[in-house]
């Protein structure tokens, strides 16, 4: 049964039989036949952002929260380049993303038309793949391609360029069941071989440990279940990294924490002493390995990951396994089973007793005196506060953003969406607009510095025009606190340019657009106001001023190996340095 | 920060890790990349070279099945042997590539590249390079009195030093191909 129909009412039959619900955009001339189409359906939910970059990182927050790629629809030109940076995220992430962009006409491309820009050109390094459709017959047909691409592998962002000749032209409708089967085909299962030596390798291990990253939960459920069984099953230790947060739960017995330069003490530790490092969906990121010549120095290394060219990258691994996290895990745990379930019992006993000692040093202890409210005590409390709550939490990039993978416990996959690759400042608020489109009921917090917030504060709009009641928990402390942080430590305290001189009233910011602000100042208010947050029935900016000069530890320097943090003041050093002679700096 | 023992004004750190640790032996290598013949897959190759600072000694592309709608790209690259397998890790993960092989590692392989080169001289000199285009097994393709144009074919190290000795004897202007190489047969 050919159908025929124009390339705009193909978009929207294709992304309805993609199973796509919710699409994130902006309206502009070269999209215009499209949004007519969009117009003149009801299966497909449109939501009105106020910035390109607000619709890429809304379709994020959506696509983390629910496993399903997000929608992005924008117009040519300045359309497409705002959207950039959030396209960039979302690759850095491994985030699935589809972009259709409109484009001037076929026949006046390369002639410099009003808001023409080369954006396949601009976008093709930031893609995981993009398209250029010249003739809409192969119009539906890419756009089940692009969905291909994005969702399978390492899934990623792809974008198509949609002429707008393309888009009034008619021809014949392909469905994705007849669509040609791509060769793009990444390998799922692993190499069996190198399975059996690794859990060989397993059964004998000292001080093995677990570290997991985003392709965890990029795997999908079935992935963190099998791995929860094998780390309960296996009883070796788990850290992971801040993209990984919730494959593993935080009360599970097994947790040890988040590693890297601000993760935990007992995590770092662990990774330098381990015999056998098992990394799975991780890449080995400068954040995460400090010094390369001082990583992990002597263990086996086996890494598992979908995409070849993250193995071996920066670590040399002695078991790499290229596959799906999720059926890989299923083969080991197969292999595992059938030689018997072992384990260095003994020895792994000892282990834990190892990191329990580390533990002791109690890295993120922290005093809340005075009446000066600290970061860490407000996200203490949030924590308390709302951790039995159906809870989603985003976050901007900076200080609070550690503190908040440090502070807040995450027990499930898909409830963290924050911005590690690429470290988008701006990414957090339209994050928890999309996530919380895909999750109406659910309590979605964005936790924010006042710098990164402001930076597509414009999104309230999207907030209030759709009743969105997403909670922007704002630690205000009038300073680009990581930027000063390093200041302080690394350029001889001088703060070039690293605080706000003219910040607005956050409240009256709030009331503007039609929303709730809170205010809190006090640690002796701030339980109250938290509550006062969380039962409001709207978008609400919750301005905690905080502590403006508190850093964010531990701390790994950079050119520094894990077993040389910084550790903040409160912290227990002496028991540190008598359990694991540590250096510290 | 006095508590925490870090030098004040010490620049000496970073936010990267400025210390490399991989070996620094370069190899060169020619690789085979089969690649869907579209618009835009020469920039893709082209763009993954020069984002990640790999190197390109010499590069040739065209289509080898045109039902099929295939180009061959074939590239000299060098590094380290890391770099090496990152280059074709990464050249494997570009959605329209099909196929990427290392016929240094995968070899025995032919290497040709064909080369064209005007020269001008008279008297001795023209005769000499005559004489040494017919020692290359140079043809010679355009004529005048006072110039030729040789055409020649062979691995890339004949290219050169078949250009080389034509630059004491009037070398005005050479065009090459960049390599093309295939497995030999078993």
């Amino acid at each position: 049964m050919a159908r025929q129909m124009t390339g705009a009412k193909m978009v929207v039959q294709a992304l309805k039989d993609q199973g796509v619900d919710v699409i994130f955009g902006y309206p502009g001339g070269a999209v215009l036949p499209i949004y007519d189409e969009v117009f003149q359906q009801n299966d497909i939910r449109h939501i009105l952002v106020r910035h390109e970059q607000g619709a890429v990182h809304a379709a994020e927050g959506y696509a983390r929260s629910t496993g399903k790629p997000g929608v992005v629809l924008v117009t040519s030109g300045p359309g497409a380049t705002n959207a950039v940076t959030g396209i960039t995220d979302a690759l850095m992430d491994s985030i699935p993303i589809v972009v259709l962009t409109g484009q001037v006409p076929t026949f006046m491309i390369g002639s410099d038309a009003f808001q023409e820009a080369d954006t396949v050109g601009i976008t093709r390094p930031c893609t995981k793949h993009n398209w250029l459709v010249k003739e809409t017959e192969r119009l539906s047909q890419t756009i089940h391609e692009a969905f291909h691409v994005a969702t399978s592998g390492r899934p990623g962002p792809v974008l198509v360029d949609i002429p707008k000749d393309v888009q009034f032209a008619s021809a014949t409708y392909t469905p994705p069941e007849k669509t040609k089967v791509s060769h793009y085909q990444p390998q799922m299962e692993g190499d069996i071989e190198t399975i059996t030596e690794l859990v060989e390798a397993l059964e004998t291990a000292k001080r093995p440990i677990f570290y997991t990253g985003g392709g965890v939960i990029n795997s999908g459920d079935e992935a963190t279940k099998l791995l929860r069984n094998l780390v309960d099953a296996t009883g070796i230790p788990i850290t992971s990294t801040l993209m990984g947060l919730g494959c593993y739960p935080a009360s599970g017995k097994n947790w040890i924490g988040m590693l890297g330069m601000h993760g935990l003490y007992e995590a770092n530790m662990a990774m330098h002493d381990c015999d056998l490092l098992i990394n799975i969906g991780a890449r080995f990121d400068d954040r995460i390995t400090g010094r390369l010549d001082a990583f992990s120095p002597g263990s086996q290394r086996a890494h598992i990951d979908i995409d070849p060219s993250s193995i071996n990258k920066v670590i040399r691994t002695d078991f790499p396994i290229v596959g799906d996290v999720a059926t890989v895990l299923k083969q080991l745990t197969d292999v595992w089973t059938e030689r018997g379930r072992k384990v260095n019992s003994e020895a792994i006993g000892k282990w834990w007793a190892q990191i329990e000692e580390w533990k002791k040093i109690n890295c993120l202890a922290f005093t809340q005196a005075g009446k000066t409210i600290k970061p860490q005590y407000a996200l203490d409390r949030l924590e308390a506060l709302t951790k039995d709550h159906d809870r989603y939490i985003c976050t901007e990039v900076g200080q609070h953003q550690m503190w908040a993978a440090q502070y807040l416990g995450f027990e499930d996959p898909n409830r963290w969406m924050t911005s590690g690759g690429l470290g988008t400042m701006g990414y957090g608020f339209p994050a928890s607009i999309g996530v919380q489109i895909a999750h109406p009921d659910a309590l979605v917090i964005n936790v924010a510095g006042e710098a990164s917030w402001l930076m597509n504060m414009q999104e309230m709009g999207t907030a209030v025009q759709y009743r969105l009641p997403v909670k922007q928990f704002i630690l205000n402390n009038e300073r680009l606190g990581m930027v000063r942080q390093w200041q302080e430590l690394l350029h001889g305290e001088r703060y070039s340019h690293s605080w706000s001189d003219a910040l607005p009233d956050f409240v009256k910011l709030a009331e503007a657009f039609g929303a709730k602000g809170i205010i809190c100042n006090d640690p002796a208010d701030l339980d109250d106001a938290i509550m006062e947050m969380i039962n409001h029935d709207g978008p609400v900016i919750f301005d905690c001023l905080v502590e403006k000069h508190e850093n964010c530890f531990p701390m790994i320097p950079s050119g520094k190996a894990h077993n040389e943090m910084i550790l903040g003041e409160n912290a227990s050093t002496k028991d540190a340095i008598d359990a694991g002679g540590a250096v510290l700096v | 920060m006095s508590a925490l023992k870090i030098k004040k004004g010490a620049t000496s750190h970073s936010a990267y890790n400025l210390r490399p640790t991989f070996s620094d032996t370069v190899e060169r290598h020619t690789l085979a990349v089969i690649v869907d013949n579209e618009p835009g897959v020469l920039a893709r190759v082209i763009g993954l070279f020069s984002g990640r600072g790999y190197n390109i000694d010499s590069l040739t592309v065209a289509e080898v099945d045109h039902e099929g709608h295939q180009s061959r790209i074939t590239i000299v690259t060098t590094g380290t042997p890391q770099i090496i397998e990152q280059i074709k890790a990464q050249l494997g993960r570009i959605v329209v590539v099909h196929q990427v092989n290392d016929l240094t590692v995968e070899g025995p392989s032919v290497e040709r590249e064909l080369a064209l080169l005007r020269v001008t001289g008279e008297g001795e000199k023209r005769v000499e390079a005559l004489r040494l285009a017919d020692i290359f097994r140079a043809n010679v393709v355009d004529s005048t009195l006072d110039s030729f144009v040789f055409e020649i074919t062979g691995a890339p190290e004949k290219v050169d030093a078949f250009s080389d000795l034509m630059r004491p004897l009037g070398l005005q202007e050479i065009a090459r191909t960049g390599v093309a190489a295939l497995l030999r047969g078993e």
